[in-house]
C-alpha cells in the first residue's frame, strides 16, 4: 500500500500541472470567445485539442509512476 | 508570461521530477518477482475485494475472454520456443475457477498476470527459460483486434459500394451519411491543413488509424463481450501504430528535415552542435509521445470507470451505487469524448510530422 | 540496471505482431476497396457539386445581366415612347395650329375677297342705280320740262311768284 501511495503522489503532482495547464487553455479559450463569439466554435475545437495535448502530459507522468512501481498490487 | 506564474509552475515541476527518483529508487528495492509470489497465494486465499488487482486483472491481456461468472471463451495459445511452434486452449491454462494452473506443454507453462512463463517443479518461475518464449497467441486484445479489423472492412467496403451502387451524384443514405462527413472532418481537419497538397497520399494512412483507433477506443467502452478488450489502453498496440508513423516520418523525410535535426540553420556553431543530441532526441520522442498518450489516456480511462464502479465493493453497501453508477456514467460520456479525441489526435500529429517530414522551406513548430 | 518495469507498460511482443498484421491487412483491404473508391467518389461528388454551384452563379450572373439588359430596353423603350409621345404631341399641337392659322388666314383672305366682291357688286349695284336714278331724273325731268314748257303764261306766272318770293325772304 505505501508503494501505491508514492505513485498516488505523483499522479497527484501531475494532476496539479495539468489543472493549471488546462486551466489556462480554459480562460484563454473563454476570453477569446468573449472577445470574438463569432469564432467560438473553433476556439472550442482547439480548446478540446489543448485540453487533450496537456492532460497527455497529465498521463505521462502517471505512466512514469507506473513504471517504477506496480501500482500496489 | 511574468516570471511570477514560472515560479510556482517551476515548483511544481521539481517536485513531480523529486517524486519520479523517489519512485524509481523505492521500487528497484523491491524485487517483483518476490513480490509475485508472495501475492499470488496471497490473492488465492483473501476473500477481501482486492481493488488495484480487480482492475488490473481487466485492463490487462488475457487468454480467455471472460464472459461473466465462470464462464469464459477460451483463445487459442501459440507459443514459440526453441523447440518450435506450440498451440493449445488458453482453457488448460486455468482450473474451473479461473485460477493459474501449470500446463504441460514443451515446457510447464503458467500464465501470471496474463503473461506465459516457464515454471520450474516447485512452481517458480524459470526467467531464464521464460526469455525464449514468444508468446504469439490470440490473446483477448488480439481477437479483439480481429474483431475490429472484420468490423471496419465491413463497414467500409459496404460504403464504399454504397457509392458504387448509388453514384456519386445522390445523396449519402444510411451508414454512408454517418461516415462521409468523418471521412470529409479526416481530411480537411488533419490532413489538408498539415499536408497542403500532398494529402492524398498520407489519405490512406490517417483514415485507416483515425477507424483503427476510434473503433478500439468505443469497443474498450463497450463493458460486454465483443467489445471490453482494453486494446487501444495496451501499450504494444499504440506502440505499434506510433511505430508506423515514425516509420513513414523517417522515409519521407527531405533534406531540410534532416538539415534541421542534424545541422540547424541559421545558428552559432556550438549552438548547432548543442542541438544536434536534443534534436536527435526528439525525432524518437514524438512516437513515445504518440504511444504513451493513447495508452495513457485510454488506460487511464478505464481504470476511473473501473474505480468508480469498484466504489460499490469497496464501500461494501449497495448505497453506494446511488453515487457510483451516475459518476460511472459521467466518466464514461467523457471516454467516449476522449475517445474521439485521442484517435483525432494522433491522426492529427501523425499528420503534423509528416508534414513536418515533407516541408521544404518554412519554420516548424516542435510539439511532443 | 533496468528499473523494475510495470507490465502494464512493457510491450508485449505477441500483440506488436498481431497489431502489425491487423494494420497491414487493415491498411490494404481499406486502402484498395474502401478508400480509393470512397475519396474518388466524395472528390467527384465535391468537383459536380462546385461545377454545379459554377454553374447555378453563371447562371444566376447572367440571369442578373439578361435582367438589367431587359431592365436597360424597357427604359430605354420607355423613354424612345416619351419622346416619340412627346414628339407626336407637338406635331400634333403644331398641326392643329398650323391648321388654325391656315383656316384663320384662309378665312380673313376669303372674307377680304368677298367683302372686296360684296364691295364691288354694291358699287356696280349703286352705280347701276345711280345711273338708271339720273336716267330716270332726266327723262322725268324731260317729261316735266315739255310739258311745263307747253304752258306759256303759267311759266312767266311761275316765274313772277318767285322773284316775289325772293323779295319776301
Amino acid at each position: 500500500m505505501v508503494v501505491g501511495s508514492v505513485a498516488a503522489i505523483g499522479a497527484g503532482l501531475a494532476a496539479i500541472g495539468a489543472g493549471i495547464g488546462i486551466g489556462q487553455i480554459g480562460k484563454g479559450a473563454l476570453e477569446g470567445m468573449a472577445r470574438q463569439p463569432e469564432a467560438t466554435n473553433d476556439l472550442r475545437t482547439n480548446m478540446i485539442v489543448a485540453a487533450a495535448l496537456v492532460e497527455a502530459v497529465a498521463l505521462f507522468a502517471v505512466v512514469v509512476s507506473l513504471l517504477g512501481n506496480n501500482l500496489g498490487v | 508570461m511574468s516570471l511570477k506564474r514560472i515560479k510556482p509552475l517551476l515548483a511544481v515541476a521539481f517536485s513531480v521530477y523529486i517524486c519520479f527518483f523517489c519512485n524509481s529508487s523505492f521500487a528497484q528495492e523491491t524485487p517483483h518477482h518476490e513480490a509475485a509470489s508472495t501475492e499470488a497465494p496471497d490473492h488465492k486465499k483473501e476473500e477481501k475485494f482486492d481493488v488495484a488487482s480487480t482492475i488490473l486483472e481487466h485492463i490487462r491481456d488475457d487468454h480467455n475472454w471472460h464472459l461473466w461468472g465462470h464462464h469464459s471463451v477460451p483463445l487459442p495459445v501459440i507459443l514459440k520456443t526453441d523447440k518450435g511452434f506450440e498451440v493449445f486452449s488458453g482453457a488448460q491454462l486455468v482450473d474451473e475457477h479461473h485460477e493459474p494452473v501449470v500446463y504441460n506443454g514443451n515446457y510447464p507453462y503458467k500464465s501470471f498476470e496474463g503473461k506465459i512463463k516457464i515454471v520450474n517443479e516447485d512452481g517458480t518461475v524459470n526467467e531464464e527459460a521464460s526469455k525464449k518464449v514468444l508468446d504469439v497467441s490470440i490473446t483477448k486484445n488480439v481477437a479483439s483486434l480481429l474483431f475490429t479489423v472484420l468490423l471496419l472492412i465491413i463497414i467500409f467496403v459496404s460504403v464504399a459500394n454504397a457509392y458504387k451502387k448509388r453514384g456519386v451524384t445522390s445523396a449519402p443514405k444510411g451508414f454512408q451519411s454517418l461516415i462521409e462527413p468523418i471521412i470529409i472532418f479526416v481530411r480537411d481537419e488533419i490532413a489538408k491543413p498539415y499536408l497542403g497538397d500532398r494529402y492524398t497520399a498520407f489519405m490512406p494512412f490517417l483514415l485507416t488509424i483515425f477507424f483503427f483507433i476510434w473503433i478500439n477506443n468505443l469497443l474498450g467502452m463497450v463493458p460486454f463481450f465483443p467489445g471490453g478488450a482494453n486494446v487501444s489502453g495496451n501499450i504494444a498496440f499504440t506502440l505499434t501504430l506510433a511505430l508506423f508513423t515514425f516509420i513513414i516520418t523517417t522515409v519521407n523525410g527531405k533534406k531540410h528535415y534532416w538539415q534541421h535535426i542534424f545541422w540547424m540553420p541559421g545558428l552559432p556553431v556550438p549552438m548547432k552542435i548543442f542541438l544536434i543530441p536534443i534534436e536527435v532526441m526528439g525525432v524518437f520522442i514524438k512516437p513515445i509521445s504518440l504511444t504513451i498518450r493513447l495508452f495513457a489516456n485510454m488506460t487511464a480511462g478505464h481504470i476511473l470507470v473501473l474505480s468508480l464502479i469498484a466504489l460499490i465493493f469497496i464501500l461494501n453497501s449497495l448505497a453506494a451505487s446511488a453515487l457510483a453508477v451516475p459518476f460511472t456514467v459521467f466518466i464514461s460520456m467523457i471516454e467516449l469524448l476522449v475517445g474521439f479525441i485521442q484517435a483525432f489526435i494522433f491522426a492529427m500529429l501523425s499528420a503534423l510530422y509528416f508534414g513536418m517530414a515533407l516541408e521544404e522551406h518554412h519554420e516548424e513548430e516542435l510539439v511532443l | 540496471m533496468l528499473l523494475e518495469i510495470n507490465p502494464l507498460v512493457l510491450p508485449d511482443p505477441g500483440l506488436m505482431i498481431w497489431s502489425a498484421i491487423a494494420f497491414f491487412i487493415l491498411l490494404f483491404i481499406l486502402g484498395k476497396f474502401a478508400w480509393k473508391p470512397i475519396m474518388k467518389a466524395i472528390a467527384e461528388r465535391e468537383k459536380g457539386i462546385n461545377d454545379a454551384i459554377a454553374t447555378a452563379e453563371k447562371v444566376k450572373a447572367e440571369m442578373a445581366q439578361l435582367q438589367s439588359d431587359n431592365e436597360k430596353l424597357l427604359a430605354q423603350a420607355r423613354e424612345e415612347r416619351a419622346t416619340i409621345l412627346k414628339e407626336a404631341k407637338d406635331i400634333k399641337d403644331k398641326m392643329i395650329n398650323d391648321a388654325k392659322e391656315q383656316a384663320k388666314t384662309e378665312a380673313a383672305k376669303i372674307m377680304a375677297e368677298t367683302q372686296q366682291a360684296i364691295e364691288n357688286q354694291k358699287m356696280a349695284a349703286v352705280i347701276d342705280l345711280k345711273n338708271q336714278v339720273g336716267n330716270l331724273v332726266v327723262e322725268v325731268a324731260e317729261k316735266v320740262l315739255r310739258r311745263e314748257l307747253a304752258n306759256k303764261p303759267e311759266q312767266e306766272n311761275y316765274i313772277k311768284q318767285l322773284t316775289d318770293e325772293i323779295k319776301l325772304n
